[in-house]
């Protein structure tokens, strides 16, 4: 599932200044924890040291809590006139309760909200990374591009495939991090030399095993429909191309979702050709503006 | 009121791989603390929708960031286009306790 890239989190101001009460710890934090487990953002601005996030200029949804005096919640407006402020007196509410008066005062203002997607795309390092364009010849879903100053960079992180690390897997720098990614390097561990050479041992190892995937992938559907041509078998042919897709997955960690969605492979194989086209034009402007 | 770094808190609320007992230890520990803190629901949801928020972190001075590890939220904030100041520090909650990222928020040098 794609995420709304349009809807910015609503931000609930945690008020305990001038005319409100103060939560006691544990209250606050079952507040903050249950706001945050829902998607918001949460300013708490004791003393005024909050201010990491200014308000920034589009932001346009605010809304103010506290255990304010008299159990009524003051009105508020935007002086200016751009952003809509609400309020919301908590006392004596529970965090769930405070989260539902929270979810009342939004109003349906769109947000998204964590379970309905994982933020799952590759980060690049640029410390390590030195523009080879392996990731670009190797991602299949368009993931990656080039700037203008043919820099690879991430393009369409919303094409990206939940839970498949696998471009990480080709770079030869391990320069590619997936965040949510349960091991390390691969999701931001300081990279070692172990892990270096590690890398460089699994890029090696794939082409041992038979070149570049999607070559692999090329040969594996000629053969297969040489075959069909000759017997007729799309059975014989399907089996053959998930046969091949399966091997894959046990040596690059692909996850079998990642697999299924796979195109053709006469669709692979003129997607790599067009990424490997892309991929050289790029190396060959870098080779002439050295 | 202490003259530490604003501090904004990620509660990797959409994957969890921070895990439960460090990101809810420290929570607590920063609603116990004297000062107010910025918190978000998961600074890679925010990175994957460059979120105009990050550029107020990333221009807003010296911050302290609770979140996982350093590499990867310096590169997630340059991925949305509002690379971090060098006067940005990064707690790593998915290493180490609860503790030793609140040593780190609210006195001591963090790793950056």
């Amino acid at each position: 599932m794609m995420i709304d890239n349009e809807s910015a989190p609503v931000r609930v101001v945690l008020y305990e200044g001038d005319g409100a009460d103060p939560l006691d710890a544990t209250d606050r934090a079952g507040v903050l924890r249950s706001l945050l487990d829902r998607g918001y953002m949460v300013s708490d601005a004791r003393g005024g040291t909050g201010g990491a996030l200014a308000a920034s200029a589009g932001e346009r949804c605010f809304i103010v809590i506290g255990q304010f005096g008299g159990g009524v919640a003051p009105r508020l407006e935007d002086g200016a006139g751009g952003a809509q402020i609400a309020t919301c007196d908590i006392s004596g509410l529970s965090p769930d309760a405070v989260l539902s008066a929270v979810e009342n005062a939004r109003d349906g203002q769109p947000m998204n909200q964590p379970g309905a997607w994982k933020p799952w795309f590759p980060v690049i390092d640029y410390d390590r990374c030195t523009n080879c364009m392996q990731c670009l010849s190797f991602c299949l879903f368009d993931v990656y591009g080039v700037d203008g100053d043919n820099q690879i960079q991430v393009q369409n992180n919303d094409n990206c495939k939940t839970n498949c690390p696998a471009c990480s897997r080709v770079c030869p720098e391990v320069a590619i991090m997936f965040p949510k990614y349960a091991a390390g390097p691969i999701n931001g561990e300081p990279v070692s030399d172990e892990d270096l050479s590690r890398e460089k041992m699994k890029v090696d190892i794939s082409s041992l095993l038979g070149g570049d995937i999607y070559s692999r992938l090329r040969d594996r559907s000629e053969a297969a429909k040489s075959r069909f041509s000759k017997e007729r078998d799309s059975d014989k042919a399907l089996g053959e191309r998930k046969r091949c897709l399966t091997k894959l997955a046990a040596q690059g960690e692909i996850p079998e979702e990642v697999l299924a969605s796979l195109p053709s492979p006469e669709e692979i194989a003129r997607k790599a050709e067009e990424a490997k086209e892309k991929a050289n034009a790029a190396l060959a402007a870098n080779r002439s503006s050295d | 009121m202490s003259e530490r770094p604003p501090i904004l808190y990620c509660r990797c609320a959409y994957a969890q791989v921070v895990p439960d007992a460090v990101k809810d230890g420290v929570l607590d520990g920063l609603c116990a603390s004297g000062g107010g803190f910025d918190s978000v629901a998961d600074l890679c949801e925010m990175s994957a929708r460059k979120d105009p928020r990050l550029a107020a972190v990333a221009e807003g001075g010296p911050v302290r960031i609770a979140a996982c590890h350093p590499r990867a939220v310096r590169w997630l904030f340059h991925a949305a286009g509002t690379p971090l100041g060098e006067d940005a520090e990064i707690v790593n909650m998915r290493e180490g306790d609860a503790d030793d990222a609140l040593g780190e928020l609210l006195g001591g040098e963090a790793k950056c």
